[in-house]
């Protein structure tokens, strides 16, 4: 295994999110549109990913309507960075509709560059800082899947998404 | 939602309005009935997921390196803050209109509601939501205690406002017209079974509800309809964020991002102390919020937002418009989001002037000190709570914003254990906000008819008034030394029926529980008869010869022992045990008759006895402490006095002075073995298998244990040991010593000094006490040990055997 912090970073992301069952795919830029298809579950509706020569497969819905939101199986967001220790993922909360996607769908799948994987809340607050300096204020950090135990007994997927998945881009 | 349905006297005698705390007898009957009720109908739920809660919180802090640093940076942040508040008011205000959104300051809860009232039906006249199905104006809310602290529910629903709540713990209650039982996990008191069958009441399904993940799917469904026809979704806020007008929201169902970013209004409601000054400084709450409140490293959903914020609204009643259709293209954000920053005052600010409530504006509402609470888990927050809040820090709370009414009514409930402390984020002194609200209530009580009864027993520094029994337990020693004056004859006394019964009714001592038996001969004189100082260094002379070949200056110390009341009076045999066991590793030995400690009257409130009796203490070991003496202290509560409270009561150099002097019996013991002394020299589990000190009849020799493996003994802490962080040297000791000790992961063992012996608590006190002791019995050893009086007590009652000090156990047996 490489020694580049970024790849060390990467897994241990991958163990944080282990523990919290949600799943971590590996995936070169090249090939992340062709990941994603077979990762989605339709319909899907997803905010177009910053990443260069990255793009959503075709049958991603953007700027969904209402009743696309509300019918959507599958929502694919950029991450705007990852918190490794914990197995977080920052999403912004932006015009382009990060918020509702990553949210009401059944499935979240969110996008990293391995670049943006930070190790700790340390480097997570680092960039939230920086973020905010930016004029970019408004930030969630979602870590595994929505849980409640409020009905007696631990259940997935209450008002968030019962799955997630963390696709990481290697060399972005 | 309905009047509160849990307070005491409404649910048998009807009495209302009373507090536990007053008057005696039909009080007392009052509050034990209410507290059986709990116990027996919610007591085992609330003790299952607050005791995980809680270990798992043990866990999670035991992992975090920083623990204690980042506690440390969270308080220090939160005391700025405080000390800030006016600024970072202005400073939020200038912040939040600048991103396009308004701030109300409330004064109070009936301000707080008619503002809100207003927004939601404007609102409703121009919403673009879909029109709910009654035509009512509709909020949707996320779990919020500030917003139960309001009543809003109630407000809203008078002004004909349809209102949701939909954090399912939340929803639970609104359905079932119930309260929180917990701050964190409100409806933790209802079983699966319990929701299962009132939803299927309430919903009449086409099959009935049986599992969790059937009633949470048909929650999201209906929960999730509501979200989107509401015009206005409201949140509470975990933190606000003064420079950026942040409203940061920790949550794990996601519940909160829909209400705060679907409907296009948005109205958060807080109270003024959430303000924190910058993004900076949201950091180590986020770390911490989660590993306090259930052991986990993070919560599901850490929300950050800035509103109004540019996320497209969303109008489902328009299913075919792209979302953000409405969205202005041109400033890239919305232009049809509205956002009301609501921060409460409501008692707060004079809270923030008030030297012994202000800490309470520290707390960030984890819950942590409900789930670290035995008495907590045992009753939940229906007893162990006020008008809203509950758990320890509730009584900040309610003093502050209800007044000091709602917090008598359960504050008894706190025995000042302490478990708390260590579990709280921002290191607020729980059991210490406790004791001055005691105080404050014991000062506004009325004299009572008895108080002539107890009055040549009271020397305290306390008013006419408060409560007898509680007056009684405040000055024991002076009890307890007449007592022993006059043994047998009053431990014949105080087992006859009609004492009992006197006791009871005048005193609030419960029938049911064992009286201590006093001793005729008091530790100080059995020492004094002995030969004193001069004895003790004689033996300890001929014991140093046999156990050091080398005497190190590090073994060259002599302690004052302290006479605590009950090893002085009642159980004197761990007092001689100790003496005993210093001796034998070569440690003189005083035993001056000395001041009680003050921690009697603390318990009870008696804030002004227990300062006049530190310095009564400090005064006479002052000379002691100036000769180097080392002050050593078997009972763990007389120790965290010293090393607690006496910071409150005594000048910094002395209390400094007497905490850095003085010791536990067996963590002093420890340091003298780290220092070379030998355990040889006292009665080891690995020796000639006679064990002293244990005259239970039940010990089996040494054919289990071994030096290797230890022979098994079973240990329970003292709470406020644990918080000293003293268990471990105790354990180290054992181990030395050739045992294996097993240690208890209750956290009390409900007696707490005075608490299992008052008639409203006993059964409480015995509930707590049985988790214990079968965790002890599980343990299947031959030989249970305690460090503290309560708790040996409490055990011998439970287990039916010897308890002894672990002193007692290792002490050699001549002497």
């Amino acid at each position: 295994m490489s020694t580049d912090t970024d790849t060390d970073a990467v897994g241990q992301l991958e163990h944080a999110l282990e523990e919290l069952e949600v799943s971590l795919e590996r995936v070169s830029a090249a090939d992340a549109s062709e990941r994603l298809a077979a990762l989605l579950t339709e319909p899907a509706i997803g905010v177009d990913l910053p990443f260069e020569s990255v793009s959503l497969p075709e049958s991603v819905t953007t700027e969904p309507t209402a009743a696309a939101l509300a019918d959507a199986q599958t929502g694919i967001t950029p991450a705007t960075f990852a918190i490794a220790e914990y197995g977080t993922v920052a999403l912004e909360s932006r015009a382009a509709g990060d918020e509702p996607i990553s949210v009401y769908p059944e499935h979240h799948i969110a996008v990293v560059a391995a670049s943006d994987v930070v190790p700790d809340l340390a480097g997570g607050f680092d960039r939230l800082a920086d973020q905010f300096d930016a004029g970019g204020d408004s930030i969630v950090f979602a870590t595994g899947r929505s849980a409640t135990a409020d009905m007696g007994d631990l259940v997935h997927g209450v008002h968030g998404p019962g799955e997630v998945t963390v696709v990481v881009l290697e060399d972005r | 939602m309905a009047e509160r349905s849990h307070a005491p006297g409404q649910t048998e005698s009807g009495g209302g309005g009373s507090t536990a705390s007053h008057t005696p007898s039909n009080s007392r009957a009052e509050t034990a009935a209410h507290l059986r009720q709990l116990l027996e109908t919610e007591g085992d739920a609330i003790h299952a997921h607050t005791s995980v809660s809680n270990l798992q919180r043990h866990e999670v802090f035991d992992e975090t390196e920083n623990l204690d640093a980042l506690r440390s940076e969270a308080r220090a942040i939160k005391e700025d803050a405080i000390d800030r508040l006016p600024e970072l008011i202005e400073t939020v205000r200038e912040a939040v209109e600048a991103n396009g959104g308004t701030v109300y300051v409330a004064e109070n809860a009936a301000d707080a509601n008619a503002y809100v009232a207003d927004i939601v039906d404007d609102r409703a006249a121009t919403s673009t939501a879909a029109e709910s199905a009654s035509g009512r104006p509709s909020v949707v809310k996320s779990k919020s205690m500030t917003t139960e602290e309001l009543d809003l529910n109630d407000a809203l629903e008078s002004e004909g406002i349809e209102v949701t709540e939909t954090d399912l713990g939340e929803w639970v209650l609104q359905v079932a017209d119930d309260t929180p039982s917990h701050i964190v996990g409100p409806a933790m008191h209802l079983t699966r079974e319990e929701i299962a069958e009132l939803f299927t009441e309430q919903f009449d399904p086409d099959e009935e509800f049986e599992t969790a993940e059937e009633l949470t799917r048909f929650a999201r469904d209906h929960l999730g309809e509501r979200i989107r026809e509401a015009d206005v979704g409201i949140t509470g806020a975990n933190f606000v964020v003064a420079e950026s007008g942040t409203i940061t929201l920790v949550t794990n169902e996601g519940n909160a991002r829909k209400c705060a970013v679907t409907p296009d209004t948005h109205v958060a409601i807080a109270g003024v102390e959430k303000l924190i000054p910058s993004i900076r400084d949201l950091e180590p709450f986020v770390d911490l919020i989660a590993k306090s409140a259930t052991g986990q490293e993070i919560s599901q959903y850490v929300t950050m937002l800035s509103p109004p914020t540019e996320s497209p609204t969303l109008t489902f009643d328009e299913p075919d418009e792209p979302i953000g259709a409405n969205t202005d293209a041109e400033t890239n954000g919305s232009t049809d989001r509205e956002f009301h920053l609501v921060l409460l005052d409501n008692g707060r600010t004079e809270m923030r002037a008030d030297d012994q409530l202000r800490e309470t504006l520290y707390c960030i509402r984890c819950g942590a000190c409900s789930n670290s609470c035995a008495n907590f888990q045992a009753v939940g927050g229906h007893g162990f709570g006020g008008e809203t809040y509950s758990g320890g820090i509730a009584t900040g709370w309610e003093a502050g914003v209800h007044g000091q009414d709602s917090a008598a009514e359960f504050n008894d409930l706190c025995t000042g254990c302490t478990r708390c402390v260590d579990a709280c984020p921002v290191k607020i002194d729980i059991p210490w906000i406790n004791t001055v609200v005691r105080d404050r209530v014991n000062r506004d009580a009325e004299p009572e008819a008895y108080d002539f009864l107890v009055d040549g027993l009271t020397p305290d520094e306390e008013s006419g008034g408060l409560d007898l029994g509680k007056r009684f337990f405040g000055n024991i020693a002076t009890a307890a030394k007449l007592g022993s004056a006059t043994a047998p004859v009053s431990n014949w006394l105080g087992e006859t029926a009609p004492v009992r019964a006197l006791l009871e009714r005048t005193l609030g001592i419960d029938q049911r529980r064992a009286l201590p038996s006093f001793e005729r001969q008091s530790l100080v004189d059995w020492f004094d008869a002995r030969g004193g100082e001069g004895e003790s260094k004689r033996r300890a002379a001929a014991g140093r010869k046999e156990t050091h070949d080398e005497p190190t200056d590090a073994l060259d110390r002599e302690v004052v022992l302290y006479p605590d009341v009950y090893t002085n009076y009642v159980d004197t045999d761990r007092g001689k045990a100790a003496v005993r066991t210093l001796e034998a590793l070569g440690v003189p030995v005083s035993v001056p008759d000395l001041p009680e400690s003050g921690r009697a009257p603390l318990s009870q409130g008696m804030v002004a006895t227990a300062d006049a009796q530190a310095s009564k203490v400090y005064a006479a070991l002052a000379e002691d402490l100036d000769a180097g003496r080392d002050v050593v202290v078997i009972e763990p509560s007389d120790l965290a006095a010293f090393q607690r409270e006496y910071e409150r009561f005594l000048p910094e150099r002395s209390f400094e002075r007497l905490r850095d002097n003085s010791y536990e019996i067996c963590e002093f013991i420890f340091g003298l073995f780290e220092n070379g002394a030998d355990p040889a020299a006292l009665s080891t589990a690995g020796g000639d298998g006679e064990r002293i000190g244990v005259g239970n009849g039940n010990e089996r020799g040494n054919e289990n244990g071994n030096r290797d493996n230890g022979h098994p003994i079973a240990y329970h802490s003292h709470c406020q040991q644990r918080t000293l962080n003293l268990e471990a040297p105790t354990v180290a000791v054992l181990e030395r010593c050739g045992y294996a000790p097993r240690t208890s992961t209750v956290e009390c063992c409900g007696m707490a000094g005075s608490f299992g012996y008052k008639r409203e608590y006993y059964e409480v006190s015995m509930d707590v006490g049985d988790r214990l002791a079968s965790e002890i019995e599980q343990a299947s050893t031959d030989l249970v040990v305690a460090s503290g009086t309560s708790c040996g007590d409490q055990l011998e009652t439970l287990l039916d055997r010897t308890v002894p000090h672990p002193v007692e156990v290792i002490a050699p047996d001549h002497g």
